[in-house]
């Protein structure tokens, strides 16, 4: 006892015991996952990319000025075409087009009819400047066997050009004095239709000259084939006695046929100028806000699905590998037979006994088809996670204590299992859409009325028209591929965070 | 082994039936489809058939009908709508060669170059050619087939916007010459068995990088140094016959499901194959026909999983079966 410090004091002799407060924060299960998934950079990117295509198909119908639904008789399968972006020389709606001389002169001519307002005269210089002039820019011509041809810039809206109308004496004055108010030019001179050469064009209002052999032609009969000679381009419009243009033609009682510009009616009707960020489809329906609408269905029914399949998989799972046994036996069993049924044998039962009957919706009964043998996967993945933790000690200790099979189930095995179910789950999610896609591509489920789409309707729309207008189908192809990929990455991601043992495996 | 093997046989003639049966109450608890609008004389024809053939009967019955019927004289049904009156079994039979020459085509292709260039990726382990490999492995298992279609038919086969070097969908086989051999057809599948083959080729390649890696970081790779082999002999000689022991069976599984055949792509190029008479049947409500084709996909799927199975235990006799 002489040799011990005489400064020292016992430190419980009075204070209470406790432990020191750790400086650091301690690491949970998921923040430990996070640390992990944050470090992957693909699982990062696949994750950014899945926001902004969720923000796309939340934040594209609002702003656009197009309804899901929302038809368009003319510009029907036009190019992408935005005024705002082709102004910085994006998306300007123009395509190649190889016109021999016939053609070029009748694209030059929709210029100078937009230009010839009153009917007065044809200006060459005019019509090639003209700010609605289709051919946005042209290249050298050149020969092939013996023919001119150029290759045109078109703007694919402004070659619709003119279109008849038949409307009633009210609506020709609300559209005159619509003119006399903003200035745009809606009504042109009508045509007198029997001169049309071809009386396949009588119907195409941008058949409004003089033509021979398809070329248009000057005064005494020939033909002109330079765009700088088309001043001398004979019009054939409807005149009077005295010689005036006429901007209607009655056809019946308070009926008339007239001449519209195209572009600016379309302004006139739906008050912004025609603007479809990815084109137009087949109906002259906007393809950005369908194919928003398509996201939204796709990642509806992926998510609801996943869903599902999370909480049946977690709930039978955790049953079989807790009690084992008997239970687990039969349980397999019923598992074995359910994961033979082939999943298009699947959809096309559900889609002739429930859709067709009309006892469940489309989606409801897609929804049904993926959970049959959806949950199998998540279940047998909870199951090995139950039979590997239900004999530690800790679960004994629990036991001991008291606690109920449910208690233990749920409070103590199975957020073990949540790393191994969700990461389980979430890969399910682009087969779910790959699944979609391909039921309502090959329409055995059709998703398609009104206001919905899905993104296969719109890729099977589109492969119909997929040579001659690739716009309609490269949005949904490019959209559902980087939903895939983007899934698989973050899924991968997922899967090396909760699991860093499994990192690399392949399934 | 032959009492394992009799065993999953069994099990799997079991799970057959059951989903047969499953099938066959949940679609012959639909309405037959409408007669009314046929005239009278063929109207009385297709209800004494239907009489005949037990249409009216309980489930249960006409479910031992067509067992008794598929067994004792493998008849199938009839096809009422797709090739009418023909057997559902024939109609589905006849189908079967465009889909299988097609598959067949795209395994011949995608299996040695997956080979390829799941080798060279594991050989070349983090360093940037695997790197690149990983990458379009990752696009192309995770793109849809279709799309490589829709590419495919865009790229090489349409003239407005491609090369037009092949036409836009598989000959017919009057087309061809009548000959599924002839140039013409050979001609025609290029681009299907190009869409078919992309997905096929990076699965492979993946799988086998995966085996391949982990088998060149065993101990039996260093023994085998050891002993004097260089490293090519050791891994030709023994990583990579490790690594094969999971990979063939998968290849001998995807033998077995190519008669199964890729709707989608079929129905993209239009081949007559056996996802066509598919579609076709739900279509036209043909339910003879569907369910042939039902039993067809069923079996060929069971058949799958039971050859990779077994054929575990004849590539590894270090895995014994059924123990």
């Amino acid at each position: 006892m002489e040799n011990i410090n005489r400064d020292f004091e016992f430190a419980q002799k009075d204070a209470k015991i406790t432990d020191l407060k750790f400086d650091t924060k301690p690491i949970g299960y998921f923040k430990d996952a996070w640390i992990r998934f944050r470090k992957s950079r693909a699982a990062i990117a696949g994750a950014i990319v899945i926001i902004l295509i969720v923000l796309y198909a939340i934040i594209m119908p609002l702003v656009s000025s197009h309804g899901v639904d929302t038809t368009d008789g003319v510009y029907q399968y036009k190019r992408p075409f935005d005024a705002n972006l082709a102004s910085i020389g994006l998306v300007k709606g123009t395509y190649t087009k190889h016109c021999n001389d016939r053609a070029y002169l009748h694209l030059q001519m929709i210029g100078a009819a937009y230009e010839d307002y009153n009917g007065e005269s044809i200006n060459a210089e005019k019509a090639i400047n003209s700010e609605f002039n289709p051919i946005r820019g042209e290249s050298e011509p050149y020969l092939v066997n013996g023919v001119r041809y150029r290759d045109c810039e078109v703007q694919d809206y402004y070659e619709s050009g003119f279109r008849y109308y038949q409307i009633t004496v009210d609506d020709y004055e609300a559209l005159r004095s619509y003119e006399a108010k903003t200035g745009l030019r809606l009504l042109y001179p009508m045509v007198d239709t029997t001169l049309v050469e071809s009386a396949m064009n009588t119907n195409d209002a941008n058949y409004w000259y003089l033509t021979k052999s398809g070329y248009p032609v000057d005064q005494n009969g020939n033909a002109i084939r330079e765009a700088k000679d088309l001043g001398k381009a004979q019009d054939i419009y409807l005149r009077d006695a005295d010689g005036n243009v006429q901007f209607y033609q009655i056809v019946a009682s308070n009926s008339v046929k007239v001449r519209i510009f195209y572009w600016n009616y379309y302004f006139y009707k739906t008050g912004h100028i025609p603007s479809f960020l990815m084109g137009s489809d087949d109906q002259g329906r906007d393809i950005a806000v369908r194919l928003a609408s398509g996201i939204g269905l796709s990642l509806i029914l992926a998510v609801s699905t996943f869903a599902i399949n999370f909480v049946l998989g977690a709930i039978y799972g955790s049953i079989e590998g807790y009690f084992g046994g008997w239970a687990d036996l039969i349980m397999e069993r019923i598992t074995d037979i359910l994961v033979d049924i082939p999943f298009i044998i699947l959809a096309s039962i559900v889609k002739l006994r429930f859709i067709d009957t009309n006892q469940m919706s489309p989606m409801m009964a897609l929804i049904f088809a993926f959970v049959v043998t959806g949950w199998i996967g998540p279940a047998y993945r909870v199951r090995t996670q139950f039979y590997r933790f239900k004999n530690q000690e800790y679960v004994l200790a629990a036991r001991t204590l008291g606690a109920g099979n449910a208690r233990i189930m749920y409070k103590h095995i199975f957020p073990n299992t949540l790393g191994t179910i969700i990461t389980a789950s979430v890969l399910t999610i682009p087969g779910t859409i790959f699944s979609e896609s391909m039921l309502s591509y090959l329409n055995i489920v059709s998703l398609n009325s009104g206001d919905i789409t899905s993104l296969g309707t719109l890729l099977s729309t589109g492969q119909q028209y997929m040579v001659s207008f690739p716009h309609m189908i490269l949005p949904p192809a490019i959209v559902i591929s980087l939903l895939m990929i983007s899934f698989n990455l973050f899924g991968n991601g997922l899967r090396d965070a909760f699991n860093p043992s499994l990192r690399g495996a392949e399934e | 082994m032959l009492k394992y093997v009799l065993k999953r046989l069994a099990l799997m003639l079991l799970t057959f039936v059951i989903i047969m049966f499953l099938c066959f109450v949940l679609i012959k608890s639909l309405p037959l489809p409408a007669i009314e609008g046929l005239p009278p004389s063929q109207r009385d024809l297709v209800e004494a058939r239907r009489i005949a053939l037990g249409y009216y009967e309980p489930i249960m019955t006409q479910f031992w009908i067509f067992l008794v019927n598929v067994i004792t004289k493998w008849d199938w049904g009839t096809s009422w709508y797709v090739d009418k009156m023909s057997p559902a079994f024939d109609v589905l039979w006849s189908r079967l060669p465009p889909t299988v020459l097609l598959n067949i085509y795209s395994l011949v292709f995608s299996i040695p170059l997956g080979l390829l260039l799941g080798i060279y990726a594991a050989l070349h382990k983090n360093k940037w050619q695997d790197d690149v490999i990983n990458i379009v492995i990752m696009l192309f298992v995770s793109v849809p087939s279709y799309v490589y279609a829709f590419l495919v038919q865009l790229l090489l086969c349409s003239g407005e916007s491609g090369l037009g070097l092949f036409p836009l969908t598989v000959s017919s086989l009057s087309d061809a010459g009548g000959s599924y051999f002839s140039w013409t057809m050979f001609h025609s599948q290029i681009p299907a068995v190009l869409a078919l083959s992309f997905g096929e080729i990076a699965g492979l390649a993946r799988f086998l990088r995966a085996e391949l890696t982990e088998a060149l970081s065993s101990e039996y790779m260093l023994l085998a140094r050891a002993k004097g082999l260089t490293q090519r002999q050791a891994t030709w000689r023994h990583a990579f016959n490790n690594a094969m022991v999971p990979i063939l069976p998968s290849i001998i599984g995807s033998f077995v499901s190519i008669m199964g055949g890729s709707l989608i792509i079929e129905n993209i190029f239009g081949v007559p194959g056996v996802g066509n008479v598919f579609l076709m049947s739900i279509n036209m409500k043909d339910y003879d026909v569907y369910m042939a084709c039902n039993a067809f996909y069923i079996f060929i799927g069971l058949l799958a999983n039971i050859l990779v199975d077994l054929s575990y235990g004849f590539i590894d006799p270090r895995i014994r079966m059924g123990e």
